[in-house]
């Protein structure tokens, strides 16, 4: 009996290994997924008073220092809105001019399909979260997720209601980026050994990165191929920049500004080009 | 077992795959959570016995698994070596001591981390073991070790005790 259990088990992990959600296995996953949603929802429904009471309270311990943090970041930004608008006319002017041809820019170029979250994997093995959204909304394997403060990963599987999303605090997962300030270009990874700390990676020893740089998606596109992130999005602030002797790379760190444990609800990008007839 | 009691058994399964999925994965204590449907699967192993553990943790691991569309089958079957490793220490050795909930679920979290790690590992998948076996297990042993007796009481409660005293009542030295 129990043999068998292992076998079918073994047997079920090698099927869905190796087949693409839309695979028969990923069809049974589907409707099984369908049948265990509702249930999961109301559970998540349930918790979710206690949950915004925890925030609440554990809100109240930091919000003086968080206002004085958030008076001086108002400060800064109000600076940076006159500049950009001054860069954005300018941007618009030159683009005209040299007959610029882009990828597609966030936000206009894409639906913003929002959705809660409802589950998480357990253990360690994966950063992932399961969303209230699925191919019925349009949603799509490889869409880019958002939230309001940054970017927080990309869908990896759908079913017809649900999708599980792999966070940007995954070991698996990675964005091309760019240092919004200076240009310089790496690849934003999770930081081993650690839940949610982030590398920007293969920034070269003669680029310019500072503590406190913004990084944001690259958004690159060459020929036919474009990065599945669309360029832009804000994914957090430099920590830390180091580099030694041996290292062909910087070591750089960054804070990301999604706070991947305590996600409630995320916004699944869907390209707009993909619903024109 | 009869059939109230199956029922039962399923009920408690899936409540606690669903809680799992839903509630707890989301608490991070110290960098880790705890595993609800572990310390459940294992407390159904001790009170029902091993082959009642194995079915429990196959049937947890596919909601699981269903809840958070993982790969099919990774959480059934370290749920269900770990069931059946309960309920076969119930069977053979402590089951009617009181300190037998914290030494099956003290053995089998780490256990069923480093197996579920050598899975996820043989599968090509890129997971650091310092964060899987050391950053998150700890804290997560410590919370499974608070649920257990918890969970073992109420377990105890719900689907009562059976099956688990397979040990011969006299034994025959043949010289």
């Amino acid at each position: 009996m129990v043999g068998c259990l292992v076998v079918l088990a073994v047997v079920l992990i090698s099927l869905s290994f190796r087949s693409e959600s839309s695979g028969s296995v990923g069809g049974l996953q589907s409707a099984g997924a369908s049948v265990v949603r509702p249930f999961a929802v109301g559970l998540d429904r349930i918790a979710q008073p206690f949950r915004d009471g925890y925030d609440w309270l554990d809100s109240l311990f930091g919000a003086r220092s968080e206002a004085a943090k958030l008076r001086a970041e108002n400060r800064a930004l109000r600076q940076r809105v006159i500049q950009n608008a001054f860069a954005r006319q300018e941007n618009v002017y030159l683009r005209k001019a040299v007959n610029f041809e882009d990828g597609p820019r966030f936000p206009n170029d894409f639906n913003a399909v929002t959705a809660e979250v409802i589950g998480r994997p357990p253990g360690a093995f994966t950063q992932s979260i399961v969303i209230a959204a699925g191919a019925n909304d349009g949603v799509r394997a490889n869409d880019p997720v958002v939230t309001v403060d940054g970017l927080a990963g990309l869908v990896t599987r759908v079913s017809s209601h649900t999708a599980r999303v792999e966070l940007l605090t995954d070991q698996e997962a990675a964005a091309s980026a760019i240092d919004i300030r200076t240009g310089a270009s790496g690849v934003v990874r999770h930081a081993r050994g650690t839940r949610e700390t982030l590398v920007l990676d293969r920034v070269r020893k003669e680029d310019v990165v500072k503590v406190g740089d913004e990084i944001v998606t690259a958004g690159w596109k060459t020929g036919s191929l474009s990065s599945l992130y669309p360029k832009g999005i804000l994914i957090g602030a430099v920590t830390s920049v180091g580099q030694t002797d041996t290292d062909l790379y910087q070591q750089v760190q960054v804070d990301p500004s999604v706070d991947f444990g305590s996600l409630d609800a995320v916004i699944v990008l869907v390209p707009k080009d993909r619903l024109a007839p | 077992m009869t059939a109230r009691t199956i029922l039962r058994i399923a009920l408690v399964v899936f409540v606690a795959a669903l809680v799992q999925g839903a509630i707890v994965s989301t608490i991070y204590v110290g960098g880790g959570t705890a595993d609800v449907l572990l310390v459940t699967v294992v407390a159904l192993g001790l009170v029902r016995g091993s082959v009642v553990g194995a079915v429990a943790g196959f049937a947890g691991g596919i909601v699981i698994d269903l809840l958070t569309l993982d790969t099919l089958g990774i959480t059934s079957l370290v749920l269900t070596l770990a069931g059946f490793w309960a309920g076969r220490y119930a069977e053979t050795t402590l089951h009617d001591r009181r300190v037998a909930p914290l030494v099956a679920v003290g053995v089998i979290t780490p256990l069923a981390a480093l197996f579920a790690f050598a899975v996820h590992y043989m599968l090509g998948e890129d997971v650091v073991a310092r964060y899987a076996l050391v950053t998150t297990l700890a804290p997560a042993l410590l919370m499974n070790l608070v649920l257990a007796l918890p969970i073992y009481a109420l377990v105890r409660r719900m689907v009562g005790v059976g099956g688990v005293d397979q040990r011969p009542a006299e034994v025959e030295l043949v010289v």
